[in-house]
């Protein structure tokens, strides 16, 4: 049995240590917004937060998460309103919507260690996670949006 | 749900053409619907099938029959529907439509969602429904106080009477449903819209940034399974022999099963699954298809392209005009295998019971996915209820005219008769074939002595994709495939002998459309070599084509616009160059401008595109900008980076390591102009993707020198 916080809560997962964090976020927990894209660390969309910082779920094995903080897209805020999701919305980012967890937790992460990100910041953060529909442009306006938004 | 309001559009072609609009109206209770609106014979088109439920509270439904797979659609369509029933948009529910004849698309005739028809197949439907149910919801208010209809007017959800008294829809909705149908709804004047044409937000926004959104991958009932399955390495290989003994001593894998696709393992979750593949031991046919390589593809196009193929296109005598022309120009240009790579890998749950099927799948074909899976299982297609979750991307593969992915999972469900959800990892979906064909072009021009274009060919070769599927009959005529020739049988230009000939070879690699389908290789080909002519001639490109195109109010219109906003012929900073591209795609046009520049070490960066579009009439102006955003996204990431390559029969990509795409950081700067039009709606999903490589590549030449004649571009040196 392995011990993991998410979202503040305490679950024991019976599961092999070398089991994807992902799979057992998806599969043992039902936490579905989390998503798979590439199973090996490049395209994004798994993306949570591990102790506040931006980490590839698919490619951390469930026991290395043990006794670290966990925070998925279900648990960034409640009803939806952290400053990002609420810029997202309002600069209508979501096309297909499917890399959009990844690319929240990613933004949310840049935000919290840098809380006016120029375009070159957004540019190193935001690179490693793919959108297909191409709202690139959206997210950059979003993640500006939102950094205003929480500076008041 | 009680109190209900159902809409029901039937046989909407047929009738709408006999000149009458027949609407049923039920009211839908637990039991079978009873309809009213006799004029529909009884026992026609029996399956229930509504476009909108108003709630006795108010909440209004509406039920949408094209999959949502970032194009829009859950708003776009509501919109449509909300224009004429005067409802309160906050109060909108979109539901995803089940699969029946009534939400089929009229010119395909069967349910789906492509070649950016959803507006332009609903723009009439949907209106008239919302039209229709605001006159029943009136009848019932002006029946209820005893007045004339007349006196009543709908507004923001509520019926009002001339005196102040007022109803809401949700206290009438009941009793609207037993209104009268009318039978000739009279739609607004476009002048009179107060949604269609305004900028809307996605209804979808706030469920697709907090998680909740349910993709086909999400999917999961009481007891389902997950599967993978492993496949052939060779495209057409078969299972020789299987020992899955180790795979069934893995902790979670519950079974093993051989299908017609390969060796599938079924387990308690992803992984269980994966490590249980991970030691399956397999002996594979191999097939026939152990040769193929790009090589030798590229050769073998080559050579067909000597020879003449089967005629898309004559006008004039191309032979004659190039004998006499004063100079003569050749190039040939190609591009490769293209991935779709959907961000959500392909996948489908299904839970098969003796005489009932339920699929959860993001498809854009329900008609023929559903009809696939039934003649797997043995049921009739009314046996199987497919359930439309959203799509992560569509760009044509969920769309698979040979019901790949929902096969396999059918081929699976009916060996182990328990619910499950078969999933591909990436590698599976992307060196799994049904790819954007390869395409090699060769092209010749004469050019009189004055520098005009007398004389055009383009000899295409490329698989055809429509050959064995149920559109070959409309879209193969004489042996071309006119999704082939998508663009230049049809070009444009004023070209006054112009020959367009085909090969469609026949290669051991699936294939099937792309996003803007014969366009994406077309649009590169036919604008960069127009180019080229245009340099050859030493005219200005985007002159050169404004010469081509008087005729064109359209076409030249957003020329016209996209090289204007662009500030064509100002200076740029040192290094950077423009290229202009226009393409006519699914009714709309678009040209695009890209400002580009090249390092010393070849590396395109393309900073700035101005697209201007004419799509006609606008219903969401805020979607428009996304497609086109997005489309030149998708279409910049394959003229850079993308190609799905082939090597002794094998695949050589994998995963994005080895298929690299767009990412952040190459993203240009992106400006939309909307062309203000009356005419009719075009489509807006797909025709953003055409322009953008010859654009990028016309650039390059003029920033270089080197004029890009195969795709992808990569490094410029």
């Amino acid at each position: 049995m392995i011990s993991l916080k998410v979202n503040g809560k305490m679950y024991e997962v019976d599961a092999l240590p070398d089991t994807p964090l992902l799979w057992v976020l998806r599969d043992d927990l039902g936490l579905m917004g989390t998503k798979y894209g590439c199973g090996i660390g490049r395209c994004g969309s798994c993306t949570v937060h591990m102790d506040g910082q931006a980490v590839r779920s698919c490619a951390i094995p469930v026991a290395s998460a043990a006794g670290k903080d966990i925070v998925t897209i279900e648990g960034l805020s409640a009803g939806g309103l952290h400053p990002v999701q609420k810029a997202w919305v309002e600069e209508d980012v979501p096309q297909c919507g499917y890399c959009q967890s990844g690319q929240i937790m990613a933004a949310a992460a840049l935000l919290a260690a840098n809380p006016r990100p120029d375009d070159a910041d957004i540019d190193r953060a935001m690179s490693g996670i793919i959108c297909r529909c191409g709202t690139y442009q959206r997210i950059r306006r979003a993640i500006h949006r939102a950094a205003a938004m929480r500076q008041g | 749900m009680k109190n209900i309001v159902n809409v029901r559009r039937n046989r909407f072609l047929e009738t709408s053409l006999a000149g009458g609009l027949i609407l049923a109206f039920s009211l839908s209770q637990t039991g079978p619907s009873q309809r009213f609106g006799s004029s529909i014979p009884s026992g026609s088109e029996s399956t229930p099938a509504d476009f909108l439920r108003i709630g006795p509270d108010g909440t209004v439904t509406m039920i949408i029959n094209k999959s949502e797979m970032g194009q829009g659609v859950y708003t776009s369509l509501p919109m449509l529907i909300a224009e004429e029933l005067e409802c309160d948009w906050k109060q909108i529910r979109v539901e995803p439509a089940p699969v029946a004849a009534v939400y089929n698309n009229p010119l395909t005739g069967m349910q789906m969602t492509g070649g950016s028809m959803s507006v332009r197949t609903e723009w009439e439907r949907l209106r008239t429904v919302g039209a229709a149910a605001r006159e029943m919801l009136l009848e019932a208010a002006a029946d209820i106080w005893g007045v004339p209809k007349a006196r009543c007017h709908a507004d923001n959800g509520m019926v009002f009477h001339d005196s102040g008294r007022k109803l809401s829809y949700g206290e009438l909705a009941e009793k609207a449903a037993g209104m009268p149908v009318p039978l000739k709804v009279p739609l607004k004047d476009p002048s009179a819209f107060t949604i269609i044409g305004k900028p809307v937000a996605r209804l979808d926004a706030k469920t697709k940034v907090d998680g909740t959104a349910v993709f086909g991958l999400d999917v999961k009932t009481p007891g389902m399974l997950t599967a993978v399955i492993e496949r052939p390495p060779f495209f057409g290989g078969t299972v020789k022999s299987l020992d899955a003994a180790r795979a069934l001593a893995v902790p979670g894998v519950a079974e093993v099963v051989k299908t017609d696709s390969g060796v599938a393992v079924i387990a308690e979750g992803f992984w269980a699954a994966m490590k249980g593949r991970d030691v399956l031991d397999i002996a594979w046919d191999e097939g026939p298809h152990t040769e193929i390589s790009t090589n030798t593809i590229r050769q073998h196009y080559a050579t067909l392209a000597q020879n003449a193929g089967k005629v898309a296109r004559d006008k004039g005598n191309f032979g004659t005009a190039l004998v006499s022309a004063a100079h003569r120009l050749t190039a040939s240009y190609e591009v490769p295998y293209l991935a779709h790579a959907n961000m959500e890998p392909l996948n489908c749950a299904i839970d098969l019971k003796d005489d009932r099927c339920d699929i959860w799948v993001g498809t854009q074909a329900q008609t023929l996915h559903r009809a696939a899976a039934a003649a797997v299982v043995g049921l009739r297609p009314e046996q199987v209820f497919l359930h439309t979750t959203y799509l992560g991307g569509g760009f044509g593969r969920r769309g698979n005219p040979h019901s790949d992915f929902v096969v396999m999972a059918a081929e699976v469900a009916r060996a182990i008769k328990k619910p499950v959800k078969v999933v591909w990892t990436r590698e599976d979906d992307m060196s799994g074939g049904y790819y954007r064909p390869f395409w090699y072009s060769r092209f010749s021009a004469g050019i009189d002595k004055s520098g005009d274009l007398t004389a055009w060919h383009q000899r295409l070769v490329g698989q055809s994709i429509m050959t064995g599927t149920a559109y070959a009959r409309r879209l193969i005529k004489d042996g071309v495939d006119a999704t082939s020739v998508d663009g230049a049988a049809d070009i444009a230009y004023e070209i006054p002998n112009l020959l367009v000939d085909l090969h469609s070879p026949v290669v051991g690699v699936p294939v099937q459309w792309w996003r803007s389908v014969g366009h994406s290789q077309n649009g590169f080909m036919i604008e960069s070599f127009m180019d080229e002519i245009a340099h050859a001639t030493r005219r200005d490109p985007y002159q050169f084509r404004r010469a081509l195109l008087k005729d064109h109010p359209r076409h030249l219109g957003v020329l016209d616009l996209a090289a204007q906003k662009a500030g064509w012929g100002s200076p740029l900073p040192s290094g950077r160059a423009r290229g202009i591209a226009m393409c006519e795609s699914y009714g709309s046009f678009v040209s695009e401008v890209a400002e580009v520049s090249v390092s010393p070490d070849g590396k395109v960066m393309v900073h700035r595109v101005v697209c201007a579009v004419d799509c006609g009439r606008t219903v969401n102006p805020s979607t428009i900008n996304a497609q086109m955003e997005g489309s030149i996204a998708f279409g910049l990431s394959a003229a850079l980076h993308e190609a799905i390559t082939l090597e002794d029969g094998r695949v050589r990509q994998s995963n994005f390591d080895t298929y690299p795409v767009l990412r952040m950081d190459e993203m240009p700067l992106i400006e939309v102009y909307i062309v203000e039009s009356k005419e009719d709606p075009g489509g807006v999903g797909e025709p953003g993707v055409p322009p953008i490589a010859p654009a990028v590549a016309n650039a390059i030449f003029s920033a270089t020198g080197r004029r890009i004649r195969r795709l992808p571009i990569g490094t410029v040196v």
